[in-house]
């Protein structure tokens, strides 16, 4: 009994990462309707501005900030720069675009800050959580994080005129351009608002799995099952999602005995094929439907 | 033709060039084969200067850098090293490209030093088939001493087997009792340290080791394999894994206010790159083993061989980490095949470089433990077998009790 509550806390707080990661992913699938295989080395490379700025004396909270202004600055510019003059090309053209992005931030970010491991502070501290062991301080914090992200990015899309325009930008294209609204715009606030939310998941989670441009490679892959198991169209899922993919995989990994250790990012992998199979929209995704 | 007879025919030939080498040098007489001049050595070298394992290419530059030096002070018996290294992104494909190109066009004597244990798995057959040396593979791998099977192949480092049985034989004599967990990466690298783990026990590997746990080097983090293996109730955990996950062990295992007897591997004892982000506090009384110094250990200060190391770094490396091991490792490989390159005299045939790597006699680098010295002979191609236990206090390594010996193994 100890060992599943175990199980399920540590699951809890890996959900957190991959959850944070997901609501990035989800960003972008809002704003570009494709699924950025940069994403996690985005987030790695602001995560590593973050730290630099730091080494730099920055204090901590003026360096997340000041990381999020980058990052999203940083974001359109690449909407704008690489991928509107490839917003008509066929989906494989920007598939490869994605890829040669993901090796390019990569290398770069070994080139400057080296390959090996650094440590990255967190805010929370990483004592034992409310006397629990098994949980931290800082798992803690990423979990609330991760919830207040999520409410904030639920009030902006219903309340705010730009969230508004956001989304009828992404899900009715032409109508939105008819009453007015710069689509362009809108994708390239998607791409800002993405990348400045994958920073604040790569500064959560690098404290935990430390920082490193090989960092995102794995939690990229339990990102998108996240997303896929919540639901791409839909922030609340792909937290739902993260939390879920956490514990499933923790439980599996544990009690069934075969899977366990060798089986582990497999799952992650099943998860994805059989959602699209069995439920292609995802635990809390709409369904898009398309006049032929 | 039988792979038995071709091996004969291997063996003649090769004592047959043996004893002229030995007429030859009587009679001092210039003996070369390609990559070899009156003026100039070709080495080659495989290292991953790209990719996932790049931490490790600053070991190839140490090398390029520290041949630098040796032809500037005149070279190695007068003739110049022309250190020629490729980056194969630690991908054996690329390795086996690479490969060719250094023996067929850039016709180097010896592939040097090329790293990693994929990547001279996939060159291995190649360069054995071509008669060229794979001289101090950078792997720890136990399989690279087998002179029989490929002559022309040498390790270096202590092989991960060997090391793990140190720690089993330190286990049995200090906790006999213990109650063992063993963590390891599921890979070559991982396997070789629980095979050697469970040889070293013998008998007692059964009812000493409560769980064995694997994790995939995909994984972000292996947080939840740590909750599993303190649920066993296990007072020891053998720690076989790389230096992320290695430091993700020692902090997580903080964090859970566990305190096993906890023993990591040679491969994560860097102090920058593994004590440091776990957290020293965490890190207090972790054990592990050494055959090398460390740079950036105020012990070895006045010790002449570092201060060696360290001005050579100063001027060839200028503003380097001198925490990475691998300035230290990449000086320690260049210095032995330097020292074997001088052996060979003006006898630089290919076989004969064999020869001298296989008659290495208590030869002991500037960067080596001292007591930790190179022996090897026709039967014995692992380099360096003795290690010494250390233990972590404060915010480095303390060495303690005697270099240990890994008992010869065929």
């Amino acid at each position: 009994m100890d060992l599943l509550v175990n199980q399920v806390l540590a699951g809890i707080a890996t959900g957190a990462i991959y959850a944070c990661m997901a609501l990035a992913i989800v960003m972008i699938f809002q704003a570009i309707d494709h699924l950025n295989f940069a994403q996690g080395e985005m987030a790695m490379f602001s995560t590593f501005i973050a730290w630099q700025l730091m080494q730099w004396g920055v204090p901590y909270w003026w360096a997340f900030i000041l990381t999020l202004i980058i990052s999203f600055a940083a974001g359109v510019i690449i909407e704008r720069v690489l991928f509107k003059p490839l917003a008509k090309a066929p989906v494989l053209t920007n598939v490869a675009g994605f890829i040669a992005l993901f090796a390019i931030i990569n290398s770069v970010a070994g080139l400057i800050w080296d390959f090996t491991i650094k440590q990255f502070p967190t805010p929370f501290g990483s004592s034992p959580f409310m006397g629990s062991q098994l949980i931290s301080t800082h798992q803690a914090g990423m979990i609330g994080v991760t919830l207040v992200l999520l409410i904030l990015l639920f009030l902006f899309f219903r309340f705010t005129r730009i969230g508004l325009a956001m989304r009828a930008a992404a899900t009715l294209p032409e109508s939105a351009r008819l009453v007015g609204i710069n689509t362009g715009w809108m994708i390239a606030l998607g791409w800002g608002m993405a990348t400045a939310i994958g920073a604040i998941a790569g500064i959560l989670i690098a404290p935990v799995v430390f920082l490193e441009p090989n960092m995102m490679g794995g939690v990229l892959l339990y990102g998108f099952a996240a997303a896929v198991l919540g639901g791409l169209s839909s922030p609340l899922g792909a937290v739902i999602g993260g939390f879920l993919v956490g514990i499933f995989e923790n439980l599996v990994g544990t009690y069934i005995p075969g899977v366990g250790n060798e089986l582990k990012l497999p799952i992650a992998l099943a998860l994805i094929v059989i959602v699209l199979v069995v439920k292609p929209t995802g635990l809390m995704g709409r369904t898009v439907v398309k006049r032929v | 033709m039988s792979s038995r007879h071709q091996l004969r025919i291997a063996a003649i030939s090769t004592a047959l060039v043996a004893l002229v080498a030995t007429g030859g040098s009587a009679f001092a007489q210039k003996k070369y084969d390609s990559g070899a001049t009156d003026t100039e050595i070709k080495v080659g070298n495989i290292m991953p200067y790209s990719g996932p394992a790049s931490a490790y290419g600053i070991i190839g530059k140490t090398e390029a850098a520290y041949f630098q030096m040796i032809n500037d002070n005149g070279g190695i018996n007068g003739r110049k090293v022309n250190f020629i290294t490729y980056d194969d992104a630690y991908s054996p494909p690329k390795a086996v490209e690479h490969t060719r190109k250094l023996v067929e066009s850039d016709e180097v004597l010896v592939v040097f030093n090329p790293l990693g244990t994929p990547s001279n798995t996939a060159i291995q057959k190649y360069l054995n088939t071509k008669k060229v040396p794979q001289l101090f593979v950078a792997t720890g791998a136990a399989k690279w001493n087998d002179p029989k099977h490929f002559p022309w192949t040498m390790g270096w480092q202590p092989n991960y087997q060997d090391e793990a049985r140190i720690y089993a034989k330190y286990l049995l004599k200090e906790k006999p009792d213990a109650k063992v967990a063993v963590l390891y990466q599921n890979d070559d690298f991982g396997k070789d340290y629980v095979k050697g783990f469970k040889e070293g026990l013998g008998d007692k590997a059964k009812s000493m080791i409560v769980t064995e746990e694997s994790y995939e080097i995909s994984e972000p983090t292996i947080d939840s394999h740590i909750v599993k293996i303190k649920s066993t109730g296990a007072d020891t955990l053998m720690d076989f894994t790389t230096p992320k996950f290695a430091a993700q062990t020692i902090k997580k295992a903080g964090e859970l206010n566990w305190k096993p007897l906890h023993i990591v591997t040679n491969v994560s004892i860097s102090v920058g790159a593994v004590m440091k982000p776990a957290g020293f506090e965490y890190g207090q009384g972790v054990l592990s083993a050494a055959y090398l110094k460390d740079g950036a250990d105020s012990q070895w200060d006045n010790d002449p061989g570092m201060k060696k190391w360290s001005a050579f770094v100063d001027k060839y490396l200028p503003g380097s980490n001198k925490s990475d091991s691998g300035l230290v490792y990449g000086y320690g490989a260049a210095q032995t095949l330097q020292k074997v390159l001088e052996m060979c005299g003006d006898n630089l045939t290919r076989e004969n470089v064999m020869k001298q790597a296989a008659s290495l006699k208590d030869f002991q680098t500037d960067v080596a433990l001292p007591g930790v010295k190179i022996n090897t002979s026709a039967t014995d191609f692992a380099p360096i077998q003795q290690v010494q236990m250390m233990r972590f206090k404060g915010e480095k390594w303390e060495l303690f009790g005697d270099v240990i010996s890994s008992e010869a193994k065929d």
